[in-house]
């Protein structure tokens, strides 16, 4: 009835339409917004309660990708439980692997050598910096421009092919090991490196010259999803997203750990804590990454990659080949895992999302009794319904491309 | 500042702190879970700790309490990073919610309450976070099997019209058909 009446008045060019009864737009709608939505940068759903386009209420779900991380390094030794910490944060799994290396480390007191922890270092850069270029890809395509995302995935492909030299493999790479590293740095890889980066850097400055005073880019971002110094300490966020509302912390720099205690570099921040903010946060950290894989690389220092040390780490793999005590060692690595001692400890370290922990109470065995995976996407997301409420629904895209979580690690 | 933290404590709650250990330069304090509000207010207003890390909970299985609460808390001024913690007996498992502390803690006392069980009162939204709401077991509890308890989650429904209904049912309930 209501429509026909609309239909009706609307024949009639100059008519202003005026309703007696219920208003259907005057009521809060709400919309579910994923799980699958192409804007949700995982399987994310959000539940928004609108009042036109208005956002007045949401409420973000978890839980549809939930693997049982924890539960299941339970059941396995601290080796084993490697390779599945880098489909945790899929986007950059070496610091991840790094991450628990740090933390097995940490509690058993094994000495890393210093060549390792200089290429962890490089490694971790490496891979903050493909974290980034994928957020900053995916947040420009959520305003509307699809080139970027396209130039920054070439850059992360060339990446990739510098891990494929260092570890042996593209995406999944499980290259650390407790007490060091898989395999060496070869001087081609070095050079790879290095050649990436001369191209690289100039890439940034083109990047930044087309987005940085972009009007259209500027106007979708300034402003939005504003939080502020007190309430990101106070709602846990870490990272770029903390950094980026004025927040003077960073792992590398005020607990220094790996070789960032030996190199010079710089911690960005900013003061106005939007969407804007953020993007330039991690814009400025691919250039310091740059500055520290540089410097990485030039005081690399020579010896070897792995405490030698057969109660404590993995023999190598051509040893395993042509010594029978190599194997049994191998086999009992990973059969019956190091021998822990007893305690409890908690290392983080400065992912590219943020703080990435591992809490692990350990009871002397080869297995943790618990750990804990404290994930930056989980703590970042929980910021989501007060940076987006009281904003349009458009924005709501924007902010969850800003705030840059990853579902793998949010769910663990 | 360690020491000083400690000292604080010490002193502020001398019946409510239960133990102090110190383990790879880190220090843990047990705490009584009756005044866990009080020391967290005490934590954060009068010694800085304004992050929450991280709260989780683990079980301690065979021994009794059963399970325990730890919070991670961080100074970001000083950059000390302290742990405290509490146990809770496996019949009630009930402790207070330090959600008006840190208001981090809203996700992870869910979790916690997801994994383990354990009910945070006065928490304004205790709903379980990654498990589906009708879902009847912890996970995290040592006793959950490793594969799952077998239908403890219902598959995706059998067509009402199908032949084979009563073998949907029986698939529901995880036997094998």
């Amino acid at each position: 009835m209501a429509r026909q009446k609309i239909y009706a008045l609307l024949e009639d060019r100059d008519a202003t339409l005026t309703f007696e009864e219920d208003d259907p737009l005057e009521q809060t709608m709400v919309l579910n917004m994923g799980p699958q939505h192409p804007a949700t940068h995982g399987v994310l759903r959000v539940v928004l309660k609108l009042d036109g386009e208005r956002v007045v209420h949401a409420v973000p779900e978890l839980g549809y990708l939930h693997r049982a991380m924890e539960k299941l390094a339970e059941n396995k030794s601290y080796h084993e439980f490697m390779p599945y910490t880098d489909r945790l944060d899929y986007m950059s799994p070496y610091s991840n692997n790094t991450a628990l290396c740090l933390a097995v480390e940490k509690l058993a007191e094994i000495e890393v050598p210093e060549r390792a922890t200089y290429i962890r270092t490089i490694a971790c850069e490496l891979a903050r910096i493909s974290s980034h270029l994928l957020s900053i890809g995916a947040l420009v395509m959520d305003t509307g421009a699809l080139s970027v995302f396209l130039w920054t995935f070439q850059e992360r492909e060339k990446i990739y092919d510098i891990f494929d030299l260092l570890t042996g493999a593209r995406f999944t790479i499980s290259h650390c090991r407790v007490g060091g590293i898989a395999s060496d740095l070869s001087k081609e890889c070095a050079e790879l490196i290095i050649r990436w980066l001369k191209q690289f850097k100039p890439k940034i400055q083109e990047w930044r010259k087309l987005l940085d005073r972009n009007r259209i880019f500027i106007e979708r971002l300034e402003g939005v999803g504003v939080i502020s110094k007190e309430d990101a300490i106070a709602i846990g966020l870490s990272g770029p997203n903390l950094r980026a509302s004025g927040v003077h912390y960073d792992i590398r720099r005020d607990e220094p750990y790996l070789a960032y205690n030996d190199l010079d570099f710089e911690i960005p921040t900013f003061e106005n804590g939007d969407s804007y903010a953020r993007y330039q946060m991690r814009m400025l950290e691919m250039e310091e990454s740059v500055k520290i894989i540089e410097q990485a690389l030039r005081k690399l220092p020579k010896g070897e990659v792995r405490n030698e040390d057969a109660k404590k780490t993995f023999p190598w793999k051509d040893e395993i080949y042509h010594s029978m005590e190599s194997l049994i060692h191998d086999f009992m690595m990973t059969d019956s895992g190091i021998q822990m001692p007893k305690g409890e400890i908690y290392h983080a370290i400065e992912a590219p999302k943020g703080e990435l922990g591992f809490y692990i109470q350990s009871r002397g065995e080869g297995v943790p009794w618990r750990l804990k995976i404290r994930s930056p996407s989980f703590c970042n997301l929980q910021a989501l319904p007060k940076l987006v409420e009281g904003g349009m629904i458009a924005d709501v895209v924007i902010i969850i491309g800003s705030l840059d979580p990853v579902m793998g690690e949010a769910d663990k | 500042m360690l020491n000083k933290v400690s000292i604080a404590l010490q002193s502020a709650f001398p019946k409510a702190l239960l133990e102090t250990t110190k383990f790879r330069n880190e220090l843990t304090f047990r705490v009584k879970k009756e005044n866990i509000r009080e020391i967290s207010q005490f934590l954060k207003e009068e010694l800085g700790f304004n992050l929450c890390v991280d709260i989780c909970g683990a079980d301690r299985f065979n021994e009794e309490p059963r399970f325990e609460v730890i919070y991670n808390l961080m100074n970001l001024e000083h950059n000390t990073r302290i742990r405290l913690k509490v146990w809770l007996e496996e019949a009630k498992p009930h402790l207070p919610s330090v959600i008006s502390v840190w208001p981090a803690a809203d996700w992870y006392e869910r979790e916690t309450y997801d994994m383990f069980g354990i009910v945070f009162v006065n928490h304004p939204d205790m709903r379980r976070i990654y498990m589906p709401e009708d879902f009847e077991y912890f996970p995290m509890r040592k006793e959950f099997p490793l594969v799952g308890v077998p239908g403890s989650i219902p598959l995706p429904e059998f067509d009402e019209r199908a032949q084979n209904l009563d073998a949907g049912k029986r698939y529901n309930q995880g036997q094998r058909i």
